[in-house]
């Protein structure tokens, strides 16, 4: 249970940071960059390497280029819906996680499983 | 156009806000955590880049921008929609820079010291995704 607790309050701060430094970023095509920021990335590898090594984060990582490849899409989906569709923030961006989620997963279930 | 810092944002962006993404920041580095026990450090390493945050971040950009036009008395405007929409592109470039992050901390980690590799795929994410908004902004 404190090994959660030490993940959340280290994750939650260093989303926190990034998130800080991209609100007061301008202008907000610049400040878009650190929405893709490896904070979560850096929190998780950061600890897991400290508890299970650095060849089980290494692996992480290479897996997180998928992830990455499933957020550009997502994002570019995002960006298409609100320009084009003029959908407002909120349903654009809940909506197309799944975008992220079925290319995401479909290509671990495909070539990294 | 030149990358500044507008220290007024401080005031726009409520205690709730912070707190949100607070949450949801811990929320999936949690989630990530159990997932990679219970799946294997492969399934798991997918969501270090699940735009968990993103959501939040683009909603409360959208708000801000539509109340700051509302300060000014325009109160049907597509100016907050459009900033939504901006953030997405920066982050659909950001999120190049974060596989240049996954594939130098993937090759990286097994040869150098860990933090060693932790700040090249920082400065990784950080170089490729400046060079892509700077391309982009210059064509």
């Amino acid at each position: 249970m404190t090994q959660f607790l030490f993940r959340f309050v280290v994750g939650g701060i260093m989303v926190s940071l990034f998130a800080l430094l991209a609100d007061l970023l301008k202008p907000k095509s610049f400040a878009g960059l650190f929405g893709a920021a490896p904070s979560v990335a850096l929190a998780t590898l950061g600890l897991t390497i400290f508890k299970d090594g650095k060849s089980y984060a290494a692996v992480e990582a290479r897996s997180m280029i998928v992830g990455a490849f499933g957020f550009f899409l997502y994002a570019c989906a995002c960006c298409y819906l609100m320009m084009k569709f003029r959908l407002p923030a909120i349903v654009a961006t809940t909506s197309m996680l799944s975008v992220w989620l079925i290319f995401s997963i479909g290509f671990w279930l495909l070539f990294l499983r | 156009m030149r990358v500044s810092l507008d220290f007024s944002a401080f005031g726009r962006t409520k205690w709730y806000e912070y707190a949100v993404r607070f949450f949801f920041g811990g929320a999936i580095t949690v989630i990530t955590g159990l997932l990679a026990k219970r799946f294997g450090p492969s399934f798991g390493g997918l969501f270090l880049a699940f735009p968990a945050i993103f959501p939040a971040s683009a909603t409360l950009l959208e708000k801000h921008e539509r109340e700051k036009k509302a300060r000014a008395g325009i109160l049907h405007t597509d100016r907050g929609r459009q900033a939504a929409a901006l953030d997405a592109a920066g982050a659909a470039m950001g999120s190049i820079g974060l596989a240049v992050f996954g594939f130098t901390v993937w090759k990286l980690l097994p040869l150098w010291p860990s933090w060693a590799a932790l700040l090249c795929g920082t400065a990784g994410w950080l170089v490729t995704s400046f060079t892509l908004w700077s391309i982009r902004k210059n064509h």
